[in-house]
């Protein structure tokens, strides 16, 4: 085993772990954990763009910006940070450009910005051209300029180093009003190092999480392999709870059969989506804005039309993305990289033929729970000092229960900036927290129990039953019997992983083992979300219960925080306590949101 | 402030022209996979395993290596992650030449003999299709792979045309999968060329009309393991998975150096 000691450490290398890295390896000794190479995270899947009102090409204002953001987030969205977000956009978009980001440009010179789902003028007018873009591989361009910066600053990687534990410290405290409560501090994080096998506890001052979403719950996801939770199953398993589980964003455009995302910027600029009778079908779902509706709309719109009969091709089980009236010059400028998806993977020509597409798992809004200056939070109200978390791990909440497309790219450069300066901040005035004695005990347990194991269930077999199971009953539409289905289902892998073995019993590259902790992370997450959607019997935003089809703001205007919890209970679920947090309302109050 | 660009609404319904089989249809079909194994905690020698396999109409070799660790042997070790070709995790030597196992599509090989897998050539192999990455990123961080320019920042975005963005936009899509330059035979026989993938990486910032350090990196690929080194054999271009025309942009930087004439 081996310790090392920084100032700050940044768990991920996505979007918002560089962001972060860029701004705290200015200011403090800092060190960056990876589980895999930085240019291979998953911001550089992101396609279409990057909102901020710049008002290059017409009027906006971040004001607007702001509201689209809460009505998209159908008002769960806290608006005191959808404020400082839509804000700070514009400068998040000027610093990538300065950095060297090479956007897509008017015939001025300017940023050049384009259509995106639910981002509108003045307030639900009519479409705004608000998000900047670089062709349709805007997030491999953010990914790369932020990988470039990091060069430039000399950011020290440790690459394929997973972390596997968080080391938190109770300590006794009393608050203002003299009650007594047990305050967590941060130590460090407990990291295995792919290459060899080793542990290596990194001692730190401050620690940020970035490391993702969990999209590979599910089997359709526009997610990678690596996108397993493993930031947020850490953080609950070290007593953390995890806020708004219940929404998962399904994106309504993944490629169908494979879940290969396809960017929303092709309706941005100008694609529709038809059914079997070669309906545009969102006329009638969204008058106003069509198929530039928020994201939750469109997919369950999509899903409606195959219940209805109307899907297309011989299983009737996807609707079309239809380009054939944009021109082909005009394609090839603006979404070059997807229509290449859909040439490869299903072999259809999108210049003269319809997209197969239907919707793919492709964003929790919910997550670590953090203040606007990514702070972690440990309940409603007090935060874990020198732990932090930003991008998609976190939940601010500025996505409310449904997220605004290209809002994840400004999501991790505006809160990842702010985690990286506040981290540093931070850390420059604090102490070490002394490292837990055998603070590494519970990961070499769980590493060697799972190298040596000789039980019979396989690691593969269990993970796609899960993400089967997860297709099946927790996707666009839900009911109580269909979640409480997917629970059941999920306690039985629990019960089933304690008897799994793996092959691999190296210590070099051991992936086999690695994807054995993965499922760990992927249960317990799943677990979280179920009982989370039980919890909340209404429809709202990215969870939508067919037994409940009504927002219900009287009884459910709020947060959802769930905790492992060793003497609580939750819907016959031992160890889960669950609790809500208000939400934070400033200018705008709860409207019936049409589109 | 007016709009551009504006395209007439679509109309509300159209007749359909689809084949009708998109992404519904199903085929399956027999393969041999062959995966050269290199597992240095048992064994020195590298080794060929094979598994026979039933794909389906779809898959991936991606997803046949993938059959093989969930179903038959986790031990079979490979890098990977978005599994559509935009992270540049899974490039590897596929019948003997380079490509991302998750963009080849495995319908479109010779099915009627064996798929061989191996690591890409001319970098260390650490297990079965894993290589050392380090001295690829190592050359692509001597290039001063990142902007640079002087004077006061302005306090909006430096502005640049379209046509000068269109300049170097190839080189923007380069994802580093290795792909490029563990396909170049220069690399395989000299380890200390640069090799393509940082020489498109510097051509990436030479021609952004914003970067001001073009005469630095010319003048350090300029080096006896430079640009110099390239031998126009196209393996690079052919093998780069993202379609950039590696060898148009070696040529290119090529002759920003004799223009400069150091």
């Amino acid at each position: 085993m081996q310790v090392h000691k920084y100032d700050v450490v940044i768990v991920g290398a996505g979007g918002a772990g560089m962001r972060a890295a860029i701004e705290s390896g200015q200011r403090a000794r800092t060190a960056v954990l990876t589980k895999i190479y930085p240019t291979r995270s998953h911001t550089g899947a992101a396609q279409g763009g990057m909102c901020a009102a710049l008002a290059n090409v017409e009027e906006d204002n971040w004001e607007w910006h702001t509201f689209d953001t809460i009505k998209g987030g159908d008002y769960l969205v806290d608006q005191d940070a959808a404020e400082v977000m839509a804000k700070e956009a514009i400068d998040a978009v000027l610093d990538l450009e300065k950095m060297g980001l090479p956007f897509n440009r008017t015939p001025e010179g300017k940023i050049d910005q384009r259509r995106f789902g639910g981002h509108t003028r003045d307030h639900g007018k009519a479409p705004v051209r608000r998000a900047c873009y670089a062709a349709d591989r805007t997030g491999h361009m953010i990914l790369q300029t932020l990988y470039q910066n990091c060069v430039k600053h000399n950011v020290e990687f440790y690459n394929e180093f997973y972390a596997l534990d968080l080391l938190l410290v109770d300590e006794d405290a009393t608050r203002e009003d003299g009650s007594s409560y047990t305050q967590k501090r941060v130590a460090g994080v407990v990291s295995y190092e792919l290459a060899t096998g080793e542990i290596h506890v990194f001692q730190a001052k401050s620690v940020v999480f970035a490391t993702g979403g969990a999209g590979k719950v599910f089997k359709t996801t526009s997610n990678a392999h690596t996108l397993t939770g493993d930031g947020m199953a850490i953080a609950y398993r070290a007593g953390l709870p995890l806020e708004d589980m219940e929404f998962v964003q399904f994106h309504p455009t993944g490629l169908a059969g494979l879940g290969i995302l396809l960017s929303e910027a092709a309706r941005g600029e100008g694609g529709i989506l038809r059914n079997a009778d070669g309906e545009r079908f969102m006329e009638r779902y969204a008058p106003t804005i069509k198929d530039l509706a928020p994201r939750d709309i469109v997919a369950r719109s999509m899903a409606e039309e195959v219940r209805q009969g109307r899907g297309c091709g011989p299983n009737k089980d996807y609707v079309l993305l239809d380009l054939t009236h944009l021109e082909p010059a005009h394609i090839d400028a603006k979404l070059p990289d997807i229509t290449e998806f859909a040439r490869t993977y299903l072999g259809v020509e999108p210049y003269t033929e319809p997209v197969p597409v239907f919707p793919t798992c492709h964003y929790f809004m919910g997550g670590i729970p953090t203040t606007v200056k990514g702070e972690v939070l440990q309940d409603n109200d007090t935060i874990v000092p020198g732990l932090f978390a930003a991008g998609e791990v976190a939940c601010v909440s500025v996505h409310g229960s449904n997220r605004l497309g290209t809002n994840s790219l400004l999501d991790i450069n505006v809160f990842g900036r702010r985690a990286g300066i506040f981290a540093a901040e931070y850390a420059h005035d604090a102490e070490f927290v002394e490292l837990p004695e055998n603070g590494e005990a519970r990961v070499v347990e769980q590493i060697e129990s799972l190298r040596s194991a000789t039980g019979t269930e396989k690691v593969a077999a269990l993970r796609s039953r899960l993400q089967e199971v997860m297709d099946a009953d927790m996707q666009v539409f839900r009911t109580e019997e269909s979640i409480r289905r997917a629970l059941a289902e999920i306690e039985d892998l629990r019960e089933r992983y304690l008897n799994i073995s793996v092959q691999d019993k190296g210590k070099r590259f051991n992936l086999d083992l690695l994807e054995g902790m993965e499922l760990g992370y992927l249960l317990d997450i799943a677990e979280a979300m179920t009982l989370a959607a039980l919890g909340r019997k209404e429809s709202r935003g990215g969870h939508y219960r067919e037994d409940y089809p009504d927002r219900d703001d009287a009884n459910f205007m709020a947060h959802t925080m769930i905790y492992r919890d060793e003497t609580a209970e939750m819907e016959g679920v031992k160890g889960i306590r669950f609790e809500t947090k208000p939400v934070v309302v400033t200018r705008y109050q709860p409207m019936e949101r049409k589109y | 402030m007016s709009t551009v660009n504006e395209t007439a609404e679509p109309a509300s319904k159209v007749e359909l022209n689809q084949s009708g089989d998109g992404a519904g249809a199903v085929e399956s079909f027999d393969i041999i996979l062959k995966v050269r194994r290199y597992v240095p905690e048992t064994s020195e020698e590298s080794y060929w395993d094979e598994w026979k396999l039933t794909m389906y109409g779809t898959d991936r070799v991606l997803d046949a290596l993938h059959k093989v660790k969930w179903e038959h042997d986790g031990s079979l070790t490979f890098r990977r992650s978005c599994a559509h070709g935009i992270c540049g995790s899974d490039a590897m030597r596929i019948n003997g030449r380079n490509r991302l196992a998750c963009k080849t599509l495995l319908k479109d090989l010779d099915l009627s003999k064996p798929i061989t897998v191996e690591a890409i050539k001319g970098l260390p192999v650490e297990k079965d299709l894993i290589v050392d990455m380090e001295p690829f990123f190592q050359s692509y961080r001597e290039i001063m792979p990142f902007l640079v320019t002087s004077g006061h920042e302005p306090t909006r975005e430096r502005y640049q045309s379209q046509k000068d963005r269109e300049i170097y936009d190839d080189t923007t899509k380069c994802i580093l999968c290795a792909a490029c330059t563990s396909s170049c035979p220069v690399f395989w026989t000299d380890g200390q060329y640069f090799g393509p993938a940082a020489i498109v990486n510097a051509h990436r910032f030479i021609f952004d009309s914003r970067d001001e350090a073009g005469d630095m990196r010319l003048e350090i690929l300029n080096d006896k393991e430079g640009v110099w080194r390239c031998r126009t054999t196209f393996n690079c271009s052919e093998a780069c998975p993202r379609g950039i025309q590696v060898t148009k942009a070696i040529a290119e930087v090529k002759q920003a150096i004799l223009a400069r004439s150091f």
